[in-house]
């Protein structure tokens, strides 16, 4: 390993953003033709050291060496030109396009496009075949499927001649067998003199795929390891700093009757893909069901079907009572009304009116709910911001102030109005997505506290998320979800990752 | 980077969009040959120097305040209506019809038929786009305009084939009835104290105001109010909520086109007193500088209204005395939508920047 | 309706077609980038007026032509620098420049020549005269083709043929050529040309500036070969129709060709209700016809005739993100 030097250098860069510092004081060494991963959580500035080596940044401090000469990369021609490949975590392609003239934007051949199209076509050929990454050249994106698509991304910066291949969470959206044939691919250029930079935050990816493993937390390089001489707890300790685990002291569920019943439900999204294939589940009172899965499994149609969001087909039962899945009474309204809750996975996008007040926010969905009502014509206002600034106190909101707009709080403090907004409604069954995604330590212990108060007041809470310990430390049964399908259901206590 | 304050953003940023169009216009105006400072001496005594002018600026305002209520309502519901001037015509028609049929009703009966004709009829001519934007997707702000165009179409056959009076050259129906004759300031209680003598301004003036702050009422104290706002700033999250889109969707348009359907009464029943090609005169248009200007929130509506009257009037009068053609008042129109409207990240850029080295000095003695 | 009538209605529909059609393309360069522009009105009348004033002070309609595409090309840069440069709301930055462009025009054509804001009428070499095409003369009495060739094809000004000529360049320019890959691209999605390296700031420009081109070309031809002179709002909705026509040709260059000469024709038609009324047996009102076209885009737009779907990235301002 190593013969050729270094393909990457970095050294000392700094990145900040107004007040908040993204990268600081980064120094790594990437040799040449191996795998390298960089592992850390979300927000730990990974993105951002990558948008700086492709030009979509400039570092405030610190050097570039690429293949041992420094080198500056104010714009993304530059990286290219450097011999940087990027394949973002969001697809950068023409949907309409085919995979022809995605390959060739930006690199062609002169100001005629025949000559560009037939000399792509060639090298595509080729690629394909060293590669493994064989894609039909006419075909339309839309047409493609995800891990096609990350094909052509490929394509793309080996066609621009790229020795280093940077990839973002390349396999957040693959199928598990997607993303073995991702692996092998990478290792293949590997193989092939190339050097691969794989951007995770799975450790499974990383123990697997690569040779040498950086771990980043909270902007600062926490250290670089050979993956052969660590272990995935090193590799978690390394990444969240501590040792334990988030463990949330709960006492043994005391369940009661069936609140939820969930027989045969089935989504189809609005391009006609089936997204939840025939799931069948109940909760009862005083319990979590925990669902677990990759993301893109079905999990986000589960919660908006029973949300109202999404239309839905099967049998939703709620206390007994049939939920209507389609058509009149298959809304957010029919279903806060009838007792569900529902703190969505996005709350910036679904949960919260961003320029709206605090007040206004914690209204929102239950803006014709009687107390907040003066008379048949008008809304109460003051009731409202006297409620809010309740709930503001009972939910440690900082700052304290009903009047502030949704975008003035911190992550944490978002997702607390929201969190205390659907809990303080007493509901028979909350669904709560994510609940503690881009929220601090303080607030997620907070929040997993508040949800196991529901539980103990006898409630059914439907959780989802994309953290393994979450659901682990929160569930007391555990469906895992794979392609629409509940493949099975398990024990906290005994689950684990590779599931 | 560092953020405007909230009053430096609601207050400042339109004031300075309207001092740079002003400007501007100035600048133009010493091109045509003429003072820009003499041209504002005679445009403010021309719009507010006299009863009679002030009587003509009050009136304009009439209009715009009912456009640019129209626009300001769909706004709010994330649609832009650029139909208001289409809805306007044809709300005309309505009012038109009910005074030409009805005129010789008692004064009590006509009027609130005339203002619920202008209403619905600008509200059914908002029905279609709106329809074709909740339940197809169709881009609401190509729908109006072509809808524009189509009330346009539609009025001058009805005015040119079918309401025209045999022998009549114009394009225009028969005089309404006297009775049909509203009320203007100078016949009204309080307003008489200045108004002594006609002026085209009256009691619609004071519908607008009410409706004003019936808009006012209905988006910030009322559940579709609340509704509607939600659904303006984010679709998505408002059908989380259980909002319904359609709905939605529907009732701010109907609601904008009955706004600008209104103003029917003020232009057609209140001072042409038959209804002519063109009655609407651009001020559907000018409501969305209004409503730009006045950031959509009734009371700053009004005000905007108010200085586009003025404006309006006062071109008026650089038309009659000076060599400033009247289309003057249509470039400030444009300069005043393109700077508050479309440079307006321009303008708080700016503001931003000479507040932060405001600041900046500010801390710098402090340090010192 | 006797074959004669006939020739003479399509040779109105051309004339008609040819600023609709300049329009039209000038729309899809800017549209096809992703900057929608609802201001092609304004360029083309601040191009008409620009063009009559200068092709009159100088007596060459050459200069003319040049005067509006350069007056067209100012609110173009304007409209790129709100909605290009500053994110601005490009709609809102369309219609205010269409209304700056309809008071000033009045205002700079009554500075210049005092005529209550039009242009004295052109003559001589500061208008387009009539191109004979070859045997126009010769082939006039092969029956049938002859006067077809003679009558509708042949005799028209020079920027008629330029129009038509500008539907096959746009077509090959845009599916055939890198610069037209990346127009494409960014009104699609902006991302993948950054990602690629190229500026979709200076892509994006590049389209504004063809479509002011393209619009002065159509002000030009208004004021100085369709008539002979600038007269206040002599534009009369046209950029709105070719607004029109280019939704109802799905953003494509050839078949808003045939949009436009449909369009054209309808305001062919209305001129002659005579001719309409004879075909037809009943009298058709001309308000009708005029608003023919926008009833059509209606029910494109609502999906009854095809379903238009517009440039993904169509009136998004682009921001960079990680």
């Amino acid at each position: 390993m190593a013969q050729g030097g270094y393909a990457i250098e970095l050294r000392g860069i700094s990145k900040a953003f107004g007040p908040v510092q993204a990268n600081r004081d980064i120094s790594v060494a990437v040799p040449k033709g191996t795998i390298h991963g960089i592992i850390g959580e979300n927000g730990a500035g990974k993105s951002t050291l990558m948008s700086i080596l492709y030009g979509f940044y400039r570092a405030d401090s610190g050097e570039i060496l690429i293949n041992g000469t420094p080198t500056t990369i104010p714009d993304s021609q530059s990286a290219i030109r450097a011999g940087i490949g990027m394949v973002f975590q969001h697809f950068k392609l023409v949907q309409n396009f085919t995979v022809l003239e995605n390959v060739i934007l930006g690199a062609e051949e002169g100001a005629m496009l025949a000559r560009s199209l037939s000399k792509a076509r060639k090298v595509l050929g080729d690629l394909s075949r060293e590669y493994e990454l064989d894609v039909d050249p006419d075909a339309v994106i839309e047409d493609l499927s995800v891990g096609h698509q990350q094909r052509v991304e490929i394509l793309k910066a080996l066609y621009r001649q790229a020795d280093i291949l940077i990839l973002d969470e390349p396999t957040g959206v693959l199928t598990p067998a997607e993303a073995d044939h991702l692996f092998r691919i990478l290792r293949g250029l590997r193989d092939q003199g190339k050097t691969v930079i794989l951007i995770t935050h799975k450790l499974r990816e990383i123990m697997e795929t690569t040779d040498n493993v950086s771990v980043m937390r909270r902007g600062t390089m926490v250290g670089t390891v050979k993956t052969a001489q660590t272990s995935p707890e090193e590799l978690a300790e390394l990444m969240v700093g501590r040792k334990v685990l988030l463990e949330v002291e709960k006492a043994p569920p005391t369940v009661g009757r069936t609140v939820l019943s969930v027989e045969n439900l089935s989504v189809t999204d609005e391009h006609g893909v089936i997204r939840l294939k025939g799931v069948s589940f109940d909760i009862k009172a005083g319990e979590i069901l925990g669902i677990a899965g990759v993301a893109g499994n079905g999990q986000s149609e589960l919660l908006e079907a029973l949300g109202g969001i999404a239309r839905a087909t099967g049998r939703v039962t709620l206390n007994g009572a049939e939920l209507p899945l389609s058509g009149a009474g298959a809304d957010g309204r029919s279903r806060r009304a009838a007792g569900i809750a529902h703190v969505p996975e996005d709350r910036q996008h679904l949960g919260l009116i961003m320029d709206f007040t605090a007040w206004e926010n914690v209204a929102f969905g239950y803006h014709d709910a009687p107390e907040y009502q003066k008379n048949a014509l008008f809304m109460d206002n003051d009731a409202l911001r006297a409620d809010t600034a309740r709930k503001m106190e009972r939910f440690d909101v900082r700052p304290p102030i009903p009047s502030l707009p949704a975008k003035s709080f911190s992550g944490g403090n978002q997702q607390k109005i929201v969190v205390a907004r659907e809990i303080e409604r007493h509901p028979d069954l909350l669904l709560i997505g994510q609940p503690t995604r881009g929220v601090d330590i303080g607030a997620i212990e907070f929040i997993h506290k508040q949800i196991v108060a529901l539980r103990d007041a006898g409630k059914a809470i439907l959780l989802v998320s994309v953290e393994l310990d979450e659901i682990r430390s929160l569930s007391d049964r555990i469906a895992v979800m794979f392609d629409g399908r509940i493949m099975g259901f398990r024990d906290p206590e005994t689950t684990d990752e590779r599931e | 980077m560092e953020r405007l304050p909230n009053w430096a953003d609601l207050v400042l940023v339109p004031l300075v969009s309207l001092l740079m169009a002003a400007i501007i216009a100035g600048v133009i105006i010493k091109i045509l040959g003429e003072s820009p400072v003499a041209a504002f001496k005679l445009m403010a005594s021309g719009a507010l120097g006299t009863q009679e002018g002030v009587g003509y600026t009050l009136y304009y305002a009439t209009n715009f305040i009912f456009t640019g209520l129209a626009v300001a309502v769909a706004y709010h519901a994330g649609l832009f209506n650029i139909g208001a001037e289409g809805q306007a015509y044809i709300g005309g028609l309505g009012t038109g019809l009910v005074c030409l049929w009805l005129g010789e009703s008692p004064f009590w009966v006509v009027l609130p038929l005339a203002v619920l004709a202008g209403a619905v009829s600008g509200a059914a001519w908002a029905f279609i786009p709106a329809y074709l934007q909740a339940k197809r997707g169709s881009h609401i702000v190509i729908t109006t305009i072509m809808f524009n165009y189509i009330a346009s179409a539609v009025l001058i056959f009805l005015l040119v084939d079918v309401l025209r009076p045999d022998g009549q050259m114009d394009p225009a129906t028969a005089n309404f009835p006297e009775a049909t004759t509203l009320p203007t300031l100078n016949q009204i209680p309080v307003f008489n104290l200045f108004f002594t003598s006609k002026v085209p301004a009256n009691v619609t003036l004071l519908i607008a105001l009410a409706a004003a702050f019936g808009v006012w009422a209905l988006l910030w104290r009322t559940r579709l109010g609340y509704s509607i706002r939600a659904f303006g700033k984010s679709e998505d999250a408002a059908r989380y909520a259980g909002i319904n889109p359609f709905k939605i969707t529907m009732i701010a348009m109907l609601l904008s086109g009955a706004l600008a359907g209104m103003m029917a009464i003020n232009n057609v029943m209140g001072e042409a007193g038959r209804l002519l090609q063109n009655s609407a005169s651009g001020a559907g248009f000018i409501g969305i500088a209004v409503a730009l200007m006045g950031r959509n929130h009734p009371l700053g509506v009004v005000l905007a209204a108010i200085l586009f009257g003025f404006l309006f009037q006062g071109g008026a009068e650089l038309g009659m005395w000076t060599k400033i053609p009247i289309e003057m008042r249509v470039v400030v129109q444009g300069l005043v939508i393109l700077f508050t409207g479309a440079l307006d990240v321009m303008v708080r850029m700016m503001l931003t920047r000479i507040f932060a080295a405001f600041r900046g000095s500010k801390t710098a003695k402090g340090a010192v | 309706m006797d074959y004669a009538t006939l020739l003479q209605l399509l040779d109105t529909t051309i004339r008609l077609a040819t600023p609709l059609l300049f329009a039209c393309l000038a729309g899809l360069y800017s549209e096809r980038a992703g900057i929608f522009d609802i201001g092609l009105e304004g360029k083309m009348l601040m191009a008409a007026m620009a063009s009559a004033s200068v092709a009159y002070l100088t007596g060459s309609v050459w200069m003319g032509v040049l005067a509006g595409i350069g007056a067209s090309l100012i609110l173009a840069g304007i409209h790129g620098i709100a909605s290009i440069t500053f994110r601005g709301n490009q709609l809102i930055s369309g219609v205010a420049l269409n209304f700056v462009a309809s008071g000033i025009t009045v205002l700079v054509a009554q500075r210049l020549f005092g005529q209550g804001g039009r242009t004295p009428p052109l003559e001589g070499d500061a208008r387009f005269a009539p191109i004979t095409l070859p045997f126009a003369e010769a082939l006039r009495d092969v029956p049938i083709l002859g006067p077809l060739y003679y009558e509708v094809i042949s005799g028209h000004p020079f920027l008629v043929y330029l129009g038509f000529a500008t539907v096959p360049l746009t077509w090959w320019v845009l599916y055939r050529t890198r610069f037209g890959l990346r127009l494409r691209a960014v009104g699609e999605n902006p991302a993948a040309v950054d990602t690629a390296g190229i500026s979709v700031v200076g892509l994006r420009f590049a389209a504004v500036a063809i479509t002011g081109v393209l619009c002065g070309l159509a002000g030009a031809y208004m004021a100085t070969a369709l008539q002979a002179g600038f007269g206040r709002e002599m534009t009369a909705g046209r950029g709105y129709i070719a607004l029109a026509a280019l939704i109802f040709a799905k953003w494509r260059p050839v078949a808003a060709l045939w949009a436009c000469l449909l369009f054209g024709f309808f305001q062919a038609l209305a001129l002659r209700p005579d001719v309409v009324e004879g075909v037809l047996q009943f009298k058709v009102p001309v308000t009708f016809l005029d608003a023919l076209p926008y009833v059509l885009t209606v029910l494109v737009l609502a999906g009854f005739v095809g379903k238009a779907i517009p440039p993904r990235a169509g009136g998004e301002p682009y921001v960079k993100e990680r």
